[in-house]
């Protein structure tokens, strides 16, 4: 069979040397056993992230978003766009439904695109990764590589906010979504039932407010720890950075002794497939995913 | 009083849900608001607003132009979405309160030295200068954005995680030098700047 | 009429032959049921088994059947054989499938089975095939008082389906209420803008219908009779009579509002305030354009308040006016403050709401309403000063109930929105009062009920009273839980918001309802049947009157007051009034009243027919009536559920524990059972009794029971009544093991021979 093509939108939270680098490093495993070739999308910028709002309003929020989805829609015709990073999906999927519901405000983003000589036709679908994988790879296809079933691992799917809200996964429900547990029986792991499996991290407010995004994040490990989770796994870049970061300023504070490993789905995948623990990214973790590099190493 | 602000209050006068509607990203919804406060109870961070949504449309309606611009509620928004998906009204809660936030600030209304405004606008600044975000700049400008003293001790008290985060090669020193920039950064510069100008001429704000 | 001939037939089906001895039920049917024919089947209700039963009736002349196999509930299409008197002894719900599993319980469980055999076979020998109670003519005419919007949709619903329709309104044109409205809340999708009221085409279509006899002007002065001749005299508001006969009628004279002028803390009285009416006139004056105030000023700003002394406390009532909600008015403010927006957008229109209710399609409305910028404020109001001083705008203090603050606002207008008091004529309660005076020899009292009859709407000639019974807040009766859309009065139907608090919608639908109510009331009384809720009834009560003491309790007592007394003070039954239920015989302590079908002798002998086993046998027994509504089908559904009670309980369906004769429980004592229980529906003023009454009659006569007992010797927990709902599947099993067990800590009966 052909290897699937898409647009590939990295998204700078995963560039080398940034906060979520080893997830690229896993997405190359995983995407190389399932036979998907990622196109980078040439000169991408930031999506504005979920703080752009601020200083950015909404047009210049929404051109910059445009000016990924033109170039994407010029250099790489043809392909949906996929993205590792729910946030820069979420503003690129914004943007193109609503340019795609108000033709008065794509005509204002093509306005500012021709600055740089973009134009856009918005005909380039956005989608997660983890979306590629349910529509197009199918749960079927994501288990056929499974030589190292990860058995024995109890993990908790921690879906967060941004694959889940407010668009998702199609035919999910916003309150309890199945698809990360899904993921996770289908690389032979079992998922835990836990209470905080939407709530959120705090998100950017991690740094500006520290405390109340503390207390957020405190909840999630703490549900973790008490449904007998080994580890945490998400498909968010920034819950990953949130929710393992912070539990050694929570422990430091509030006397709590987390240590709660926090991993992507595309290392369960790739430790699943045979990668090896480096090939996973394992060693980006601030808090060391032991159980999953035991099985690595096998 | 900014001179935009001058500018609403004389063209406005005690309309402010007009001035909303025709000003805010989304503004125009506020109106569709039943009072439920779903919005509310669905906030995580809640107990840490001055105001609800719920109470911030209901504050609007009731012409309450000062205290609305000057609120720091908007500025607590996670963007966790969960109040645009309950709401049984389908208000799209999280894009309004962002383009009430974004509008107190163009005014100036915004409170002064509110960390999320302030991370918001290091962030935009850092995007636009580049094309895309350096963490390590970021963090720093962050740090240091109440002054040098208060900057090393924020930055201290941050250093461990600092240095596990270069360990696990998720924080590059190297960056502070350099770091990703996009080849098309002044294209990126234009477009923003010829998007701003649009938006100002539409909402007025010219 | 033929002589009786009697058979019983045994089904062995569902289980029955693998848990019973079956000889041993043969036996109970032959010896002591003394049938003259005793068939066992192993499928009664297929089609062989049933041939069987219609060959013995065909052939040999069987008059009274008694089926012993599944409870009277189940199989009633195959077991249905016209003009044959039927008894069914419940052997699978009531025996097999509740007594619990096992041989050690094989004994009592063949006696109860026995027993059942026994009940079923005393009861079809006391009973008669009912023949009905057809009477030479029966008007099916139907007649309508009121011509507002419920009034004309049951009198067009009515006479498309074919009736004749005698329509009495007391203006001189129809539309009621409506007719004053500008528009209406839509009714049709995408229910964004107001409707015309429509009330002009209905107008016409009556007007053309040759269905529909039109009487305006008119009131009606007397109502006697009953369903199917009902005799109206219809006076003109000249002062002429014509009379009327019909069939049924339905009231639908609709509300009045509430007096605005009583609402003083909300500025009612006050220049520039104006309640809901107000409003549709001042629109009606401005026809879609500017709508100008009392001095000619146009109105640039209005307030709604919603909840106008309604709600008691919990809206913007302070609890000294109306308590309960009409329904409407949010819906109708809002259709009023489009009326300011589609003239102008720029009129400031504030709804002040505490809870906005606009169920179903409203909620669009409702939306549509703030597109057009309509302000909806959560708020209770203080205060309204209207007409002050200079522009005389109105002022409107307010808690905002979102901020949490006391604030006000200003407007060249204030809309009260204020409920519905239902036109329902005379209050029986105060009604009866007073005749009791009036009987007395009270020469005020008698000119008061003069006084008070002059407002009545119906005018009856019943001994209960002029009108129908009203419920708390004075709406015309209603069965509110069970059928909405009966009253007290059989064959006579309160429609729309004389009935309860509504919207125009609603009251269209429920005309309909209640014209369907009063087609079916008109065709089964022509057919000489109940008209409900024992729909198609053919039985009646007779009384022997020979026997009467003219105690006059079943005059009194009956919920439909269906008996009147006649020029001896002798009971006269109207049977078109009547419901079947049977509380004229529960309440006559002479025993002269019964159905054919259904009498103190029907019970009395299944009763006595139950085998009570020696003392020295300590095997006690209990007798349980239950209603057939609600109790009877709640101990079926405890079967079907295979949960378990005890094998000591003999149970007999009653019409309602109103029909309860005390004569029963005195019989079932003296015979030496241990206990009776009795198992009816709420009562009082959340009833659920199919008749009302019925389950509160029973419970006060019980409460009377104990000078009885004691002195019979007995202990007043012997007889005992619950209150059992039709989910109650698991409680009553409870109560009965409760029950039993509380008889056996008291220890059996003394009376048993």
């Amino acid at each position: 069979m052909a290897k699937k093509q898409y647009a590939f939108y990295p998204g700078c939270s995963s560039q080398k040397g940034a906060s979520a680098a080893n997830f690229l490093t896993s997405l190359q495993v995983m995407t190389q056993k399932l036979d998907i070739q990622l196109n980078e999308i040439p000169d991408w910028n930031c999506c504005g992230a979920s703080i752009g709002y601020g200083e950015g309003g909404e047009l210049p929020r929404l051109v910059i978003n445009a000016r990924n989805l033109a170039i994407a829609e010029k250099e790489l015709p043809g392909q949906d766009m996929v993205s590792g990073c729910p946030a820069c999906w979420l503003a690129t999927r914004e943007t193109h439904e609503r340019l795609a519901e108000h033709s008065s405000l794509l005509a204002e983003t093509n306005e500012a695109l021709r600055e740089a000589g973009l134009n856009l036709n918005n005909t380039v679908r956005a989608r997660h990764m983890t979306e590629v994988l349910i529509e197009d790879i199918g749960w079927e296809g994501m288990k056929a590589p499974v030589i190292k079933p990860l058995e024995g691992l109890k993990i908790a799917g921690y879906v967060g906010c941004q694959t889940n809200r407010p668009f998702g996964i199609a035919g999910e429900s916003f309150e309890n979504p199945k698809y990360l547990d899904k993921m996770i029986e289908t690389v032979g792991a079992d998922a835990v039932k836990y209470d905080q499996k939407v709530t959120c991290c705090g998100g950017a407010l991690a740094f500006s407010e520290p405390e109340k995004s503390q207390k957020q994040i405190r909840d999630i490990v703490e549900s973790a720890y008490d449904s007998g989770a080994d580890m945490i796994v998400t498909p968010c870049q920034l819950c990953q950075a949130n929710v393992e970061i912070y539990q050694s300023e929570i422990n430091k504070k509030q006397g709590t002794k987390f240590s709660m490993p926090v991993v992507y789905y595309t290392q369960l995948m790739s430790i699943a497939y045979g990668g090896s623990a480096a090939e996973a990214g394992l060693n980006g973790q601030l808090i060391k995913a032991d159980k999953l590099e035991k099985i690595a190493g096998k | 009083m900014s001179d935009l602000n001058t500018q609403a209050v004389a063209r406005y006068k005690n309309n402010f849900l007009k001035e909303v509607e025709e000003r805010v990203e989304d503004g125009h919804w506020v109106k569709m608001c039943m009072q439920c406060g779903v919005c509310a109870g669905s906030c995580p961070l809640g107990p840490a607003w001055q105001h609800s949504p719920q109470k911030i449309f209901m504050m609007i309606r009731a012409g309450k132009r000062e205290e609305v611009l000057s609120s720091d509620s908007m500025w607590m928004c996670t963007s966790c979405y969960n109040c645009i998906v309950r709401c049984p009204r389908k208000l799209p809660i999280t894009h309004i309160m962002h383009g009430l936030a974004n509008y107190a600030h163009r005014l100036d209304m915004a409170p002064k030295g509110q960390p999320t405004r302030e991370i918001a606008r290091l962030f935009w600044n850092n995007l636009v200068k580049t094309g895309r975000v350096n963490e390590l700049k970021f963090s720093l400008a962050m740090y240091f954005k109440d002054g040098v003293v208060q900057g090393v001790k924020n930055a201290m008290a941050m250093q461990g995680i600092g240095l596990g985060l270069m360990k696990a090669k998720r924080l590059n020193p190297m960056e502070i030098v350099g770091g990703h920039t996009c080849k098309g950064k002044a294209d990126i510069q234009k477009i923003v700047a010829k998007a701003r100008e649009i938006e100002d001429r539409r909402r007025g704000l010219a | 009429m033929a002589e009786m001939k009697t058979a019983a037939y045994i089904c062995t089906g569902c289980g029955i032959g693998d848990v019973l001895d079956v000889k041993g039920l043969e036996g109970a049917a032959k010896k002591d049921g003394k049938m003259a024919e005793v068939k066992t089947h192993a499928f009664l209700c297929n089609a062989e088994g049933v041939q069987l039963i219609k060959d013995d009736i065909a052939n040999n002349g069987v008059t009274h059947v008694c089926i012993a196999a599944c409870s009277r509930r189940a199989k009633t299409e195959a077991f249905n054989f016209p003009g044959i008197a039927i008894s069914r002894a419940n052997l699978r719900e009531g025996v097999i499938w509740i007594v619990a599993q096992g041989a050690d319980h094989d004994e009592i469980r063949q006696e109860m089975a026995e027993d059942y055999v026994r009940m079923g076979c005393a009861e079809v020998k006391k009973m008669v095939v009912p023949g009905g109670n057809v009477k030479e003519s029966s008007s099916k005419r139907i007649l309508v008082v009121g011509g507002g919007m419920s009034g004309m949709t049951a009198a067009l619903a009515a006479a498309d389906a074919g009736y004749e329709v005698v329509l009495v309104e007391k203006a001189g044109q129809l539309g009621g209420f409506a007719r004053n409205l500008l528009k209406r809340v839509p009714f049709s999708g995408p229910y964004a803008e107001p409707q015309a009221t429509g009330v002009e085409e209905m107008a016409a279509k009556i007007g053309a219908n040759p269905r529909i006899k039109l009487h305006l002007n008119s009131t009606v002065a007397e109502t006697a009779g009953a369903p199917g001749r009902f005799a109206v005299k219809v006076a003109q508001e000249s002062g002429a009579i014509s009379e009327e006969l019909v069939g049924a009628i339905v009231q639908a004279t609709g509300f009045t509002p509430y007096d605005v002028n009583k609402l003083t803390e909300l500025g009612g009285g006050q220049a520039n305030v104006v309640d809901q009416a107000g409003l549709e006139a001042m629109a009606k004056a401005a026809n879609g354009g500017a709508i100008k105030r009392a001095d000619g000023k146009e109105v640039k700003s209005v307030v709604f308040v919603q909840c106008a002394g309604q709600r008691g406390s919990g809206g913007n009532g302070n609890g000294q006016h109306l308590d309960y909600c009409s329904g409407h008015c949010c819906a109708t403010s809002i259709k009023q403050a489009m009326y300011f927006k589609d003239a102008n957008p720029d009129v400031d229109t504030v709804v002040m709401y505490s809870d906005l209710r606009v169920p179903g399609m409203g909620e669009d409305f409702y939306r549509s309403a703030q597109q057009k910028g309509v302000i909806f404020t959560k708020g209770k109001v203080t205060k309204v000063a209207g007409g002050l001083s200079g522009e005389m705008r109105c002022k409107v203090d307010f808690k905002d109930l979102i901020l949490d603050e006391d604030t006000s606002v200003d407007a060249d207008l204030v809309v009260l929105a204020t409920g519905q008091v239902p036109n329902a004529g005379v209050n029986l309660d105060e009604w009866t009062s007073v005749v009791t005076l009036a009987d007395g020899g009270d020469e005020a009292a008698k000119a008061k009920t003069v006084e008070m009859k002059k407002g009545s709407v119906l005018k009856l000639e019943y001994r209960q009273g002029p009108d129908m019974p009203q419920f708390k807040y004075g709406f015309a009766d209603s069965h509110f839980i069970c059928f909405p859309y009966e009253t007290r009065r059989t064959g006579i139907y309160a429609a729309g918001p004389v009935r309860r608090p509504m919207d125009m919608l609603q009251a269209q639908e429920d005309a309909t309802g209640a014209a369907l109510k009063a087609i079916q009331a008109v065709e089964n009384v022509e057919k000489g049947r109940a008209a409900h809720p024992r729909a198609g009834d053919l039985s009646f009560p007779k009384a022997r009157l020979e026997g009467c003491t003219q105690c006059k309790r079943c005059t009194v007592e009956c919920p439909f007051g269906a008996i009147d007394e006649d020029e001896k003070r002798f009971p006269k039954f109207n049977e078109e009034r009547c419901r079947r239920c049977g509380t004229c015989m529960g309440a006559c302590p002479v025993r002269v009243i019964s159905f054919e079908n259904y009498s103190v002798d029907t019970v009395g002998s299944q009763l006595k027919a139950v085998n009570v086993p020696d003392q020295f046998e300590e095997k006690p027994r209990i007798l349980l009536l239950a209603c057939e509504n609600d109790a009877y089908p709640a101990l079926d559904m405890a079967g079907i559920q295979r949960l378990s009670y005890s094998a000591y309980v003999r149970a007999i369906p009653v019409r309602c524990l109103g029909s309860v004769n005390t004569i029963w429980i005195t019989d079932a004592l003296y015979s030496g059972y241990d206990g009776v229980m009795m198992m009816g529906c709420k009562k009082c003023d959340d009833y659920q009794c199919h008749f009302v009454k019925g389950s509160e009659l029973a419970s006060y006569r019980m409460s009377k029971i104990g000078d009885t007992l004691k002195q019979m010797g007995l202990e007043e927990e012997r007889v005992i009544t619950h209150e059992v709902a039709i989910t109650d599947h698991e409680r009553v099993a409870k109560l009965i093991n409760d029950y039993t067990a509380q008889i056996q800590e008291i220890g059996l009966s003394p009376m048993k021979f």
